[in-house]
């Protein structure tokens, strides 16, 4: 049991290539699907828990996972299957990082993907600062949160002109908005 | 190179990555953007070009970015120890708040004042994520070169407008360099 635990979470770290969302289904077809050590309810809830909580999806799942099926040393079990294939991969990746990036086609490699991972965070800002804006609604007028979005700009002004901390700053609009809705009432949308 | 090497310390790398894992949420390049900020422009570990390299090494390879580019940064820092120090520090926060949360998920997920601290900090993390991408994309404009413009605009309108997952977009521009130096080297035969 417990090995099996963790070769299917070694499948699901050397095959969910794209982070993130690429691990679910993974996730489903194996977890639930084939072995149905979680149910589908179990693995909705895993998935609103894992957007709510610091951390990568298959980290999470796997941790989730492995406690319901064998408690915390499958807890364990599971979540070193998940991350074992990037350590071998990636350490591979950085070896040959450190030795080869000095090559001209490598150099031409990577100056071509820097402008690719900046618009690739810039797009995974622009869904994030539209989830704020319409507090992960449909975008309408009606949905505008203006709460968040003051929060967001005033946030944004802080640590951009006066460099504060970034963890700081977010915790922080976490209380504020905590004040805002809990202690002045002023409603959520 | 040397002198540089010195500031690299395995406790700093762990509570560094520790911190950083402990309070982002909401996938990898949210955490890679704190990354960002704290070994880029705090500590001066990295510059801004390696962490971009590590940035799409992580995504490009399987397996969740934050850890994969903890590992990157481990090795960086501190070789083989480096990168088990790094990854214990990436997965410790989450498996930690799993566990505590795994027990009673259903009160934590439908508790008013969980919600509304994360909606708040929601917030703040969208505006980390705008400086960072300000400054990121602010740099590659000022190199002035049309082809790296033209490719961050494709692919930005791939990842944001269709939708299509980050991985094939990187793996695509990497054919694409590939092919054009192909086409470069096979022209110099010819002259040459």
């Amino acid at each position: 049991m417990l090995l099996k635990l963790f070769f299917s979470f070694i499948q699901v770290g050397l095959f969910s290539v794209g982070g993130g969302y690429a691990a679910i289904p993974l996730i489903k077809s194996s977890i639930v699907d084939a072995y149905g050590w979680i149910s589908m309810g179990e693995f909705t809830d895993l998935i609103t828990i894992a957007e709510m909580t610091p951390g990568p999806i298959a980290v999470n799942a796997a941790t989730f996972v492995g406690i319901k099926v064998a408690g915390v040393p499958g807890a364990f079990l599971a979540t070193f299957g998940c991350i074992l294939p990037s350590c071998f991969l990636v350490s591979f990746l950085a070896y040959a990082y450190r030795k080869y990036h000095q090559l001209a086609l490598i150099q031409n490699m990577l100056s071509g993907l820097r402008p690719v991972v900046v618009a690739l965070i810039a797009s995974a800002t622009l869904s994030i600062l539209q989830m704020v804006a319409f507090a992960g609604k449909s975008i309408s007028a009606a949905h505008l949160d203006w709460t968040g979005i003051i929060l967001c700009l005033v946030a944004f002004l802080l640590i951009r002109i006066k460099k504060l901390n970034p963890i700081a700053v977010m915790v922080s609009c976490g209380v504020a908005s905590l004040v805002v809705h809990g202690l002045f009432g002023v409603p959520m949308i | 190179m040397e002198a540089e090497k010195k500031k690299y310390s395995l406790v700093k790398l762990f509570f560094s990555i520790l911190y950083i894992s402990a309070f982002t949420f909401g996938g990898g390049f949210v955490i890679v953007t704190f990354m960002k900020k704290k070994f880029v422009d705090e500590l001066h570990w990295i510059d801004e070009q390696e962490m971009l390299d590590y940035t799409a090494l992580a995504q490009a390879s399987p397996g969740a970015i934050a850890v994969n580019a903890s590992i990157l940064l481990g090795w960086k820092a501190g070789g083989f120890p480096g990168m088990i120090v790094a990854v214990i520090a990436a997965i410790t926060p989450p498996m930690v708040i799993i566990t505590a949360i795994s027990f009673a998920y259903e009160a934590f997920a439908s508790n008013r004042i969980v919600a509304m601290v994360l909606r708040g900090m929601q917030a703040g993390v969208g505006a980390v994520m705008l400086d960072v991408v300000a400054s990121l994309g602010l740099n590659v404009v000022k190199e002035k070169s049309w082809v790296l413009m033209l490719i961050m605009i494709a692919a930005f309108i791939a990842a944001f407008v269709f939708n299509i997952n980050a991985s094939i977009i990187i793996v695509t521009v990497i054919v694409l360099v590939l092919a054009y130096e192909l086409v470069t080297m096979a022209r110099k035969r010819r002259n040459g």
